[in-house]
C-alpha cells in the first residue's frame, strides 16, 4: 500500500543516523553519557521502528494559588495564517466563440493558494464546480436516481439538456460506455457522432468518457477529440496502462484536457503526471483523478490521499499542482445508497444523503471538480457553496438554541 | 513552533534499568513504542513506585496530546474526546471517534422522554464488524423552570445509562439539576459558560468536578478570554463551542474558526485553545416547525461538515437511521489507522450448520469484504464453509491487481485449514472479481472451481442455478 509514503521519513532517517554514530561512539568509549542519560550499547541493537515524532508542549503552567477572579482575563486571538510556496495550476474547461469553441459559459477550477475553504488565510481564486453524468446508452442505474431520467435515457442529447435545464449542472460528463467491446463494441466513429450531438444539444463545457477499456478508449477520445476540435473538453482519461501519448497528443492537437487516473497511488498519480507533462501538455491541461471511493467503502483512502496530494502541491510539489477530479457518483455503489433495507430507513433519502457526505468529504479534502448522479446531490451542494463562498447573508442568531429547538 | 519529542528525551524519564517487565528488551525500545503510541508510560511497571513519581508525571506531561483529552461521565459510562494530535490524518491515526449526542428537551412528556432515551441507547448498526452507536445525551433546559429540568436529568439518568450533557446558560437550572436532579456524582459536561454566566457557572463545574463547555459564537477572542479565566480558576476539563452556524456567510465562518482553533493548538502551540471542539449539527431545528425529512437530511450533513473539520463532540436532534447511518459511516471512516487496512484472522469458518454436502466459497480477510460476505451468507440462510485467504486486508479486486490474491496462497490455506476433510466433494466457489484466476487455482488445488457472481448478495440465485 503506497499512498502514505512517510511525511516523517527525514525524520527516521536522522534518527537512524543518531543511533548509528552512537553506535560507533560506544565502540570506541564503552557506555556513554549524554546531556546526563547514559546509554549503554546493547540498548542500541535493538532495530529502531518507523516512528512518528511527536509534538511538545510547553508545560501547562496552572496557576498554584487559585484567586477568585472578578473580570475577564482578555487576551488576543491572532489568526493562524500561512503562505504556501506553491500554487495549484488554473484549468479553463469550455471555451467560447471568442477563444475557439462554441459553448456559452466557461468554467475554471484550480488555483488554489490555500487548502479549501480555509477563507481566514487566503480565497482561492475558482468556485468548485459541478458536472453530471449522462451515459450513451441505457444503463443499471439506482432507483432513485434512475426516476428523474427514464425517459431520456435512450437518447444522451435529451439526458444531458434534462441535467443542464432542469437540475443546472454546469458541466456534462458524457460516458461512451456502448464502445466497449464487450457490451455494444460502437465504433469510434459513431461514438464521436453522439459527441457532436451532445455539444449541440447543451452549451456547458464537456467531460467525455471511454469505456474503460485500455485498448480502445485511446481511439475512441481520439476521435472525440476531433469532433469536438477547439472546446477544450476533458477526455477521461489516461492512465498509466493505456496508450497515454494517443490521448495527450489528440488533446494537444484538438485543444482539450486530459484526465490523469490512477487507482489510489500517490507515487504512480506523480508518475503518469510527469509522462504527461513529458508529453508536452501544460499543468493547465491535466486534471487528476486519484480515485473516489464511496462512503463507507474506501472514502478514507480518497480523503486522506487528496489531503496529501493537494498539500504536496501546496508546498510546492509541482508534478501534483493540477485540480483534482472527484468522480463522487461512485457513491452509488455502495450498498447503502441503493439498497432497500428496512433496517437503514428509506433508500430514497437515503441514496442521495449517502452520494451528499462523500462529496462533501472530497470537498473538505480538497477536490475542485465532482461528478454527480442525483438531482437532489446538486442541488443541496450547490446551496452549500454558496454558503461557504460568504454569498449568503443571513441573521441567523443561535444564542438560544438550547430554548428554540423544535420537538 | 513546538518543538518535537525525541527518542531522547523521553528515555531520560524512564527508570533505565531495562529490567524487561513492559515486554521490551529495554527502556530505548519502551521510549520508542511510547512515541508511536503503542504503549502509555503506565505500561513500564516500576515507573508507578512512588520514587518515581515525579519521573512519571514529567513524561506524561512531555507526551501529552497537543489536545487535550476530556472524559465525561463516570465508571462504566463514559466518553472520551480530543486527545488529538495531527491536523491530517495522514500524519497519524486520529484518536478517539467524534461523539455524538442526541438532544432531549425537558418539555416532552414523561413517557416520550423515556422513550427517546431507549431509542439513543439501543440504536445500533453493524458495519465491518463494529458496532456504531450513539454516545451521550443532551438534556435541554426549554422549559427555563429549575424545577422540570431537575426532574428531567434525573428521569434520563434513570433511563438510560449513557453519559449526560447538561444544557442551559442559566446557572440555576444546571445547578438544580446537578443537585436535585442528582447526577453530580456521574460528572455530566456543563453547557455552557458564556461571556454573560462564567463566574457561576465556572464556580459549579469546580465544586462539582465536571467538564465544563465554553460557548463563544464567532469570537475566538471572546472563546480565548474565557478559557483563559477559567483555567486561571483552576479548571482543567474544557470543551470548546465556537458556535455552530448552519446558514449562510456564519457557515463559512464557523468553518473557519474551527480550522484556525485546532491550527493555533496543534501548529502554533497555543495551550488556550488545546482542548476538544464541539459543534451543535441540531440548530438547524432551531425555529417553527420543520418538515422533518428536510431537516435530517440538512442535518446529517452539516454534521458531516463540521466532523470532517474537527469536531470531537457534536449535539444532534434526529434519530431518523437513514441520515445517522451516513454519518456514522463517515465517523468509522475518518477514524480508521490510515496506515493499515482493517482485518480479520485467515482460516476456515462454518456458516450457519455445513454438513459434507455443503458448499465452500473462498473470500478474502479485509475485514470490509469478510463481513460483507459472512453476512450475506447467513441472512441468505445458506449453510457453508467460508474460507477466509490471507490478502493482507485486501478486498478482492485490489488483491487480485496487487498479486495477494493468488494461487499458490489458496493452496496454503487449503492445507492449513483441513477443508479437504470437511466435504466430501471438491468443488470451490471463488469471487466473480477473482475470475481470471480459475484456472491457476484449479491447478494448485486440483478442485474444480466455479466461478461466482461479483457481488456476494447474489449468492443465493447463484446457488439455486448452479448448485444441486
Ligand atoms: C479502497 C481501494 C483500494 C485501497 C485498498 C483497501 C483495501 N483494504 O482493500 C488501496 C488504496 C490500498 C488500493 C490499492 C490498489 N488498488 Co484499489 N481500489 C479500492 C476501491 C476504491 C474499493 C475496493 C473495496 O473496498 N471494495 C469493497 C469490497 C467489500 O469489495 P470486494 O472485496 O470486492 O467484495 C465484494 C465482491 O468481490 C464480492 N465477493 C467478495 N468475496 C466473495 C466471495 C464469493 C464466493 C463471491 C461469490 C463474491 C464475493 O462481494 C463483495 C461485496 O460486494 C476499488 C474501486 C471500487 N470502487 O471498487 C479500487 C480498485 C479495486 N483498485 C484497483 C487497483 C488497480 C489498485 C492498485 C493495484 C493500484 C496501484 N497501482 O497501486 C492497488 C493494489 C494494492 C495491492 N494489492 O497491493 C482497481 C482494480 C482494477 C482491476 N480490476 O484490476 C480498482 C477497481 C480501481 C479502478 N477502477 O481502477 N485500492
Ligand atoms: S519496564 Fe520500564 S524500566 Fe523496565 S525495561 Fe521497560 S521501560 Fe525500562
Amino acid at each position: 500500500m503506497a499512498i502514505f509514503f512517510g511525511d516523517d521519513y527525514e525524520e527516521k532517517e536522522e534518527a537512524k543516523a543518531l543511533i548509528k554514530s552512537l553506535a560507533k561512539l560506544i565502540e570506541k568509549l564503552g557506555d556513554l553519557e549524554i546531556e546526563n542519560v547514559e546509554i549503554r550499547a546493547e540498548e542500541l541493537t535493538f532495530i529502531l521502528q518507523p516512528m512518528v515524532g511527536v509534538m511538545a508542549q510547553a508545560p501547562q503552567l496552572l496557576p498554584k494559588v487559585e484567586k477568585a477572579i472578578e473580570t475577564l482575563l482578555k487576551t488576543e486571538f491572532s489568526p493562524p495564517i500561512e503562505t504556501y510556496p506553491g500554487q495549484i495550476a488554473e484549468v479553463q474547461i469550455g471555451a467560447t466563440r471568442s477563444d475557439g469553441g462554441s459553448r456559452k459559459k466557461v468554467v475554471r477550477i484550480g488555483g488554489e493558494k490555500t487548502m479549501p475553504f480555509y477563507s481566514f488565510e487566503a480565497l482561492n481564486p475558482n468556485r468548485l464546480a459541478f458536472a453530471m453524468d449522462v451515459f450513451d446508452m441505457p444503463v443499471v442505474l439506482a432507483k432513485s436516481v434512475k426516476q428523474h431520467f427514464e425517459d431520456v435515457m435512450h437518447d444522451p442529447a435529451d439526458w444531458a439538456k434534462r441535467c443542464v435545464e432542469d437540475f443546472g449542472a454546469e458541466i456534462i460528463s458524457l460516458n461512451l460506455i456502448s464502445t466497449d467491446p464487450l457490451i455494444k463494441d460502437t465504433s469510434a466513429k459513431d461514438a464521436a457522432k453522439t459527441v457532436e450531438r451532445v455539444l449541440q444539444a447543451v452549451d456547458v463545457p464537456l467531460i467525455i468518457g471511454g469505456s474503460g477499456n485500455k485498448a480502445k478508449d485511446p481511439f475512441v477520445l481520439e476521435a472525440a477529440a476531433e469532433v469536438a476540435s477547439g472546446e477544450r473538453c476533458i477526455l477521461n482519461s489516461a492512465n498509466i496502462d493505456n496508450d497515454y501519448k494517443r490521448i495527450a497528443r489528440a488533446a494537444k492537437k484538438y485543444g482539450h484536457i486530459v484526465v490523469a487516473f490512477t487507482p489510489m497511488d500517490i507515487n504512480n498519480q506523480k508518475k503518469l503526471n510527469r509522462l504527461l507533462l513529458d508529453e508536452g501538455l501544460s499543468k493547465e491541461q491535466i486534471i487528476i483523478d486519484p480515485t473516489t471511493a464511496a462512503l463507507g467503502y474506501g472514502l478514507d483512502y480518497t480523503l486522506s490521499l487528496m489531503e496529501r496530494i493537494k498539500l504536496a502541491g501546496l508546498l510546492g510539489d509541482s508534478d501534483l499542482q493540477m485540480p483534482i477530479l472527484a468522480s463522487t457518483s461512485n457513491s452509488w455503489g455502495a450498498r447503502e445508497a441503493w439498497m432497500k433495507s428496512e433496517e437503514w430507513g428509506p433508500r430514497e433519502y437515503r441514496g442521495p444523503l449517502w452520494e451528499t457526505v462523500t462529496t462533501i468529504t472530497a470537498m473538505m479534502a480538497g477536490g475542485d471538480l465532482f461528478m454527480l448522479s442525483h438531482p437532489a446531490t446538486v442541488r443541496v451542494i450547490k446551496g452549500l457553496m454558496e454558503n461557504l463562498y460568504g454569498e449568503v447573508d443571513t441573521d441567523q442568531r443561535i444564542q438560544d438554541w438550547i430554548t428554540d429547538i423544535g420537538m | 513552533m513546538p518543538e518535537k519529542v525525541t527518542l531522547l528525551s523521553v528515555y531520560r524519564f524512564l527508570p533505565q534499568t531495562n529490567c524487561g517487565e513492559c515486554g521490551e528488551p529495554n527502556c530505548m525500545a519502551f521510549a520508542s513504542k511510547l512515541l508511536e503510541r503503542k504503549f502509555t508510560p503506565e505500561n513500564c511497571p516500576p515507573l508507578k513506585k512512588p520514587k518515581y513519581k515525579e519521573q512519571m508525571a514529567k513524561l506524561i506531561e512531555l507526551i501529552a496530546p497537543p489536545i487535550k483529552e476530556v472524559t465525561i461521565g463516570t465508571g462504566n459510562s463514559i466518553v472520551k474526546i480530543g486527545g488529538k494530535e495531527v491536523m491530517y490524518r495522514h500524519e497519524l491515526t486520529y484518536h478517539n471517534p467524534t461523539a455524538i449526542a442526541i438532544d432531549v428537551s425537558d418539555t416532552m412528556d414523561d413517557g416520550k422522554i423515556v422513550e427517546t432515551c431507549k431509542a439513543i441507547e439501543t440504536i445500533s448498526l453493524v458495519r465491518i464488524g463494529e458496532t456504531l452507536k450513539l454516545n451521550m445525551v443532551a438534556v435541554r433546559c426549554a422549559s427555563k423552570d429549575p424545577d422540570r429540568f431537575s426532574y428531567v436529568t434525573s428521569l434520563v439518568a434513570r433511563s438510560c445509562n449513557l453519559p449526560l450533557i447538561l444544557c442551559s446558560f442559566d446557572p440555576k437550572n444546571l445547578k438544580a439539576a446537578l443537585e436535585k436532579g442528582q447526577v453530580a456524582n456521574k460528572r455530566p459536561l456543563l453547557y455552557a459558560a458564556s461571556e454573560e454566566n462564567w463566574r457561576e457557572v465556572s464556580e459549579l463545574a469546580k465544586q462539582y468536578d465536571c467538564p465544563v463547555v465554553i460557548f463563544a459564537p464567532n469570537n475566538l477572542t471572546l472563546l480565548k478570554s474565557l478559557i483563559k479565566t477559567l483555567q486561571a480558576i483552576g479548571i482543567r476539563d474544557i470543551v470548546m463551542d465556537p458556535g455552530s452556524y448552519t446558514e449562510g456567510k456564519l457557515l463559512k465562518d464557523s468553518i473557519n474558526n474551527l480550522v484556525m482553533i485546532r491550527r493555533a493548538a496543534i501548529q502554533r502551540g497555543d495551550k488556550d485553545l488545546s482542548y476538544p471542539i464541539m459543534a451543535v449539527p441540531a440548530i438547524v431545528w432551531m425555529g417553527e416547525k420543520q418538515d422533518p425529512i428536510t431537516a435530517s437530511y440538512k442535518e446529517a450533513y452539516i454534521a458531516s461538515l463540521f466532523m470532517n473539520r474537527y469536531a470531537d463532540l457534536l449535539i444532534m436532534h434526529t434519530l431518523e437511521i437513514w441520515a445517522l447511518l451516513p454519518v456514522l459511516t463517515l465517523r468509522q471512516n475518518i477514524y480508521t489507522d490510515p496506515r493499515k487496512p482493517v482485518s480479520v484472522e485467515p482460516g476456515l469458518r462454518a456458516i450457519g450448520k455445513p454438513d459434507e454436502k455443503s458448499p465452500v466459497f473462498l473470500t478474502t480477510n479485509f475485514a470490509l469484504t469478510y463481513f460483507t460476505v459472512a453476512n450475506d451468507l447467513e441472512s441468505a440462510g445458506i449453510n457453508c464453509y467460508l474460507l477466509v485467504l490471507n490478502t493482507e486486508g485486501l478486498a478482492v479486486e485490489v488483491s487480485v491487481a496487487g498479486g495477494q490474491f493468488n494461487s499458490s496462497n489458496v493452496k496454503d490455506l487449503f492445507l492449513s485449514s483441513g477443508v479437504e476433510k470437511m466435504v466430501k466433494h471438491n468443488k470451490l466457489i471463488i469471487p466473480g472479481m477473482a475470475a481470471r484466476l480459475k484456472g491457476e487455482i484449479e491447478d494448485s488445488t486440483n478442485w474444480e472451481v466455479i466461478v461466482g457472481p461479483r457481488d456476494s448478495s447474489q449468492i443465493k440465485g447463484f446457488l439455486t442455478k448452479y448448485w444441486a
